[in-house]
């Protein structure tokens, strides 16, 4: 279960391959990737700073792919989440699931994004032609983490 | 007796209190993340507008998410952050 908080870039194709070595049980990979946009609110984004919580972040983490893997039958899971300094264009998270069927799959990749953006503790700050600021958490956010609140393994 | 912390803020609230860590000594009564808040905003200034009721703030104990009621005890750390913003 590797959750690794990087500044480095990833490479989607080398961390799904990694995950699915050897494992003739993997029938389906579902991916995530997120990506800086150049655009936030109405204003254009030259460049973004990500901080985070050192120690806080990976726990998070893990509990959630933790609490993913007993909602789901999923056999491993990689999360790459990338901090420091990023840019338009650059990769900023991936989240690789895979196991043996699509459908949990999907939904587990889903569960885990949609946990992390609620739960993990990074903070974004974006540079605008108005100066620096600290982007705002989303009540559409929260929204798409309550939604599983209820979600079971037989009703996913 | 007072209780010994150390706490931890992040993004806005570090550049607001200006500071990312201290250790700090709060009186035995002080037991609660509400209660820890309340003593901290009490130190006035960019202390108390930062922390004020109502500020969307969230907590971590050991880090771990907490709530207002989450008790806090000596050698704890806890973390004061806005809502998080990653993915």
């Amino acid at each position: 279960m590797p959750v690794r908080i990087q500044t480095e870039d990833f490479d989607v194709s080398a961390e799904i391959a990694a995950l699915r070595r050897g494992n003739p049980k993997i029938g389906a990979v579902a991916s995530f990737v997120g990506v800086v946009r150049d655009v936030n609110d109405g204003d254009s984004v030259a460049a973004l700073k990500l901080e985070h919580y050192p120690g806080m972040t990976e726990k998070a983490i893990e509990a959630i792919v933790a609490e993913a893997k007993a909602r789901w039958d999923i056999a491993d899971v990689t999360v790459v989440h990338r901090v420091g300094e990023l840019k338009p264009l650059d990769q900023i998270v991936l989240v690789v699931v895979a196991g043996g069927h699509r459908g949990d799959a999907f939904a587990a990749c889903e569960f885990i994004m949609d946990y992390l953006k609620t739960r993990a503790p990074f903070w974004k700050k974006e540079q605008t032609p108005q100066g620096a600021r600290w982007v705002e958490a989303r009540s559409s956010d929260d929204e798409a983490a309550e939604r599983w609140a209820g979600a079971k393994k037989d009703v996913a | 007796m007072s209780t010994t912390l150390k706490l931890r803020f992040f993004a806005r609230l570090r550049e607001d209190l200006g500071t990312g860590a201290e250790e700090v000594a709060v009186p035995p009564g002080v037991a609660t993340v509400a209660g820890l808040r309340a003593h901290l905003a009490a130190r006035g200034g960019a202390w108390a507008t930062t922390l004020a009721q109502g500020k969307a703030i969230r907590v971590a104990v050991n880090q771990e998410l907490a709530e207002a009621a989450t008790p806090i005890r000596a050698g704890d750390e806890v973390a004061f952050f806005p809502p998080v913003t990653g993915g």
